[in-house]
């Protein structure tokens, strides 16, 4: 796998995977979080609201409940999303958003920014992450104003 | 309806449900749909039992022998048999399921070319043999040379697959009783197949249940017919060894 040089860090723990392929930004987690927006600019709220919404690309109501309409079609196999903006920084949303599996191997919670270590992927899907670095921006940039 | 409710706030959430505390798929439907399934004059599926009784009856193939000329009375002959399905298939040396059965029978006996995977007739036929053993309990084959192909279709249970990568366990041994969107997620017991999907607007076999899990969780699904499908079929009618067959369901 092709490494690309980062700014180092001293407190870089892991770096993101497969930045050969351009599907992937690449990322950098210190810690428990990716702090810098994987753009490297920040994301729209407006659009991540729709995005959420939108259960088809974005998957997240389908485990997580969430203050957005439809209440009785979300799920209950995640914890909710409401005051998420203030349990969580940024940076530890983003990290949760691109690979939780980083944090809890075992977690059904996709790696929507990942397309290694992945087997029987279906074809329209293969080599591509669930979620673009621009969807996860937006979304992380309305997770963020959650805060109650 | 507050037994129902009941029932729903008492489900534990952790784990593969013990023997005692399986539950089929009907458990967790709304009291509409388990009525649907109910009355016969009601449940959809009853129209694809009657196909099936008029297909078991019709003669076929170079020998013009219809099922009834080999089997005689079905409400006899088929009683139990679908409880002890998938089970071992001396032709191909491996598992086969109902469908399976009965496609390989008029391939040797009738002999007429077998019918498609999911066609209308297949489904008929199954679902009118199945429906047989409605109420019997489920009678898993002791079958020793099937326990390689059932260990198989463990494994494939409990393997993570496809982008979003899950595996069949991780939703309906760990989280059954939990909603995925606005559905509960049930604990995957096969004890209605072929059924009537109000999503499909049709009967189906667990075959396709299987693909469309596999679609969800955006992997490459199994080919109907797989053998990785039957021995998924055979693994997940052990696992509901002893409970009653329902067949034809309903399922919303």
């Amino acid at each position: 796998m092709r490494k690309r040089p980062f700014a180092t860090l001293a407190l870089i723990v892991g770096m993101g995977q497969a930045q050969a392929d351009d599907a992937l930004a690449p990322f950098e987690v210190v810690g428990d979080a990716i702090a810098r927006p994987l753009t490297g600019a920040a994301g729209d709220a407006g659009r991540g609201e729709r995005l959420l919404l939108d259960r088809r690309r974005s998957l997240c109501l389908l485990c997580h409940s969430g203050p957005v309409a439809e209440p009785h079609a979300q799920g209950t196999l995640a914890p909710g999303l409401g005051g998420v903006g203030s349990r969580l920084s940024q940076g530890q949303i983003r990290l949760r958003i691109v690979d939780m599996k980083r944090l809890d191997p075992a977690t059904i919670m996709p790696s929507n920014h990942r397309i290694d270590g992945l087997e029987r992927v279906a074809a329209p899907y293969r080599g591509q992450p669930v979620l673009t670095a621009g969807e996860i921006e937006d979304i992380v940039a309305l997770l963020v104003t959650l805060k109650e | 309806m507050a037994f129902v409710l009941a029932l729903v706030l008492a489900l534990p959430c952790a784990g593969e449900a013990a023997a005692a505390d399986r539950r089929s798929g009907s458990d967790f439907m709304a009291p509409e749909t388990r009525a649907m399934q109910a009355d016969d004059m009601s449940n959809p599926a009853m129209l694809w039992v009657a196909d099936g009784e008029q297909s078991w009856h019709r003669p076929e193939g170079a020998a013009g022998r219809a099922c009834a000329t080999c089997h005689g009375d079905a409400t006899r002959s088929m009683r139990g048999v679908a409880a002890r399905y998938p089970a071992f298939a001396e032709a191909t040396g491996r598992p086969v399921d109902l469908s399976g059965r009965i496609n390989l029978c008029r391939r040797t006996h009738q002999p007429a070319p077998p019918f498609a995977s999911e066609s209308r007739e297949l489904l008929a036929l199954t679902a009118y043999v199945a429906y047989q053993s409605r109420g019997m309990p489920i009678a898993p084959p002791q079958d020793p040379r099937l326990d390689p192909f059932r260990a198989n279709g463990g494994a494939l249970y409990e393997r993570r697959i496809g982008q979003l990568d899950l595996s069949c366990a991780a939703c309906h041994d760990a989280r059954w009783g939990q909603q995925l969107g606005g559905s509960v997620i049930p604990q995957a017991h096969p004890t209605a197949y072929p059924l009537y999907r109000l999503e499909w607007q049709s009967v189906g076999s667990l075959q396709r249940r299987l693909r469309n899990c596999m679609v969800g969780v955006r992997a490459e699904p199994y080919a109907f017919g797989a053998p990785e499908l039957v021995d998924l079929e055979l693994f997940l009618m052990g696992r509901a060894g002893g409970m009653a067959l329902e067949t034809p369901g309903v399922r919303p």
